[in-house]
């Protein structure tokens, strides 16, 4: 049973110092960073506050089309984001869009049927979160590598279509290998889980008073549940991101040419 | 003839590559000349549909290049780009994948011997091969298809003299071996004289001259 703790904004100002201290490092080692640390300490706030208040009033309505509102704002805002780590791929947002979407229903929607979670807000909002999350991470990471081996490898790519390849074949194992990167890093903190770091919802039941038992089991359920999102959303994005660097006669678009001016 | 080019023109980032290109090419060996920037490269990539026209047609064998599939006619018209860009792996899993794409059987051995190389680099990973090796091993990629015609861009340029004519001599080998029509490009007239029978001269993105090879470059 989770004994519900109090966290007072005092105590939320007061870890603002290990912040502080971050920015004062950053000075120190003329590491360049001390604005960008006080945006993300600011915004941070901001958003979590926000959002704080805007799952008290879905926890408090108790329906289901409050959590379908958030979630898709979600992933909207997830694939924008997203997008800015790909802008060597074109017209990434819907492949994104698309990708979101699809791990963030089929994710959910099998930990319910498969009894995991209850189909409540409670636990809907939370796991649609870090399942959101962790896809477009993934799928951010995947098409930014997508995008470079595009960029490095249209000899190799147009050579193989020039066999009679199709553009399929031709971009396989860039494909291939940006899937991997877009999943590797969660399959590495999953090998590595309780023996380098301690999981975020772990840490957080832990701080809440939780058996250790249930919170590492729950830990256990939303890894392997983000290991399918990261999954879904890495094989989504990239297979159908790639697509839009061919031409439907299975050409290589000329990307530099359309997009400079003369 | 082979091609045929109707009021071909193409332009890239809104600056003309190749401007009002009519011609003809016949079967044999066809070499393309012009200095740096006269679009001959991609007037190649033209032939076998890697890159569209703007306006004006190309026939292949006097049937325009838009009726055919594109991945059909790259499988017959096979071009072997300037820079060597094999896929991962050795040199036999390239030759057997180009041979697989075109449904053809694959026998290694035999577009290896043709394009020079001995069949003791089909174990040979790609990473360890030379520049010259490489493109032989592109050239033998393309044999295995058992191609109509061969687009070959610039395939000795980056090769020393003694290479540069080691492959000269295994594309008149194959010219003799094989009923294949070449269309090479080149900076070099005097390469495009011991080797092209027609030859294309382009300036500038226009065709200047096209004709025997000596009449053309007489």
């Amino acid at each position: 049973m989770i004994t519900s703790i109090h966290v007072t904004t005092g105590e939320v100002a007061a870890a603002m110092a290990l912040a502080a201290l971050a920015a004062a490092v950053s000075f120190w080692r003329g590491a360049d960073i001390e604005r960008d640390i006080g945006i993300a300490v600011v915004r941070s706030f901001i958003q979590l506050t926000a959002i704080g208040y805007v799952i008290k009033v879905i926890f408090d309505q108790d329906k289901f089309v409050f959590v379908f509102v958030l979630l898709t704002v979600s992933v909207v805002f997830g694939a924008l984001t997203a997008r800015s780590r790909a802008k060597r791929v074109p017209g990434s947002f819907v492949p994104l869009l698309i990708a979101l979407s699809i791990a963030g229903a089929t994710t959910l929607g099998l930990v319910v049927a498969l009894g995991i979670f209850k189909p409540t807000p409670r636990y809907l909002v939370p796991v649609g979160g870090m399942v959101i999350g962790n896809a477009m991470t993934a799928s951010a990471v995947a098409l930014n590598r997508l995008g470079d081996e595009f960029a490095d490898g249209r000899a190799r790519i147009e050579a193989t279509l020039a066999l009679g390849a199709t553009a399929r074949e031709a971009a396989a194992p860039i494909v291939r290998r940006s899937l991997r990167s877009g999943m590797i890093t969660l399959v590495d903190q999953t090998k590595t889980t309780g023996l380098i770091f301690f999981p975020g919802t772990m840490v957080g039941m832990l701080l809440a008073g939780a058996n250790p038992t249930d919170a590492v089991r729950l830990q256990l359920i939303l890894l392997y549940t983000l290991l399918g999102s990261v999954a879904i959303a890495g094989v989504v994005s990239t297979s159908l991101a790639y697509r839009n660097f061919f031409t439907p006669a299975q050409q290589l678009r000329d990307l530099e040419a359309t997009s400079a001016p003369p | 003839m082979r091609f045929e080019l109707r009021d071909v023109s193409l332009s890239r980032g809104g600056q003309p590559v190749l401007r009002d290109i009519s011609t003809e090419i016949p079967p044999g060996t066809t070499s393309v000349v012009g200095p740096s920037g006269a679009g001959k490269s991609t007037l190649l990539r033209l032939l076998n549909r890697l890159a569209d026209p703007d306006s004006g047609t190309i026939a292949y064998n006097r049937r325009p290049l838009t009726e055919y599939d594109p991945l059909e006619l790259r499988r017959e018209v096979s071009l072997v780009p300037q820079l060597p860009a094999l896929l991962e792996g050795s040199v036999g899993h390239n030759v057997d994948y180009a041979a697989c794409l075109a449904g053809c059987e694959p026998d290694c051995e035999r577009s290896l011997n043709l394009a020079g190389l001995d069949v003791s680099f089909a174990d040979r990973d790609v990473s360890r091969l030379s520049v010259g090796e490489q493109q032989r091993a592109m050239l033998a990629r393309a044999l295995a298809q058992n191609p109509q015609v061969l687009l070959l861009d610039e395939p000795t340029s980056a090769l020393d003299e003694a290479t540069r004519d080691a492959v000269e001599q295994t594309l008149a080998h194959l010219r003799r071996e094989i009923d294949v029509s070449i269309v090479l490009v080149s900076h070099d007239p005097a390469q495009a004289r011991r080797l092209g029978d027609w030859v294309l001269r382009l300036e500038g993105g226009r065709l200047a001259e096209a004709g025997p090879v000596e009449r053309v470059l007489a």
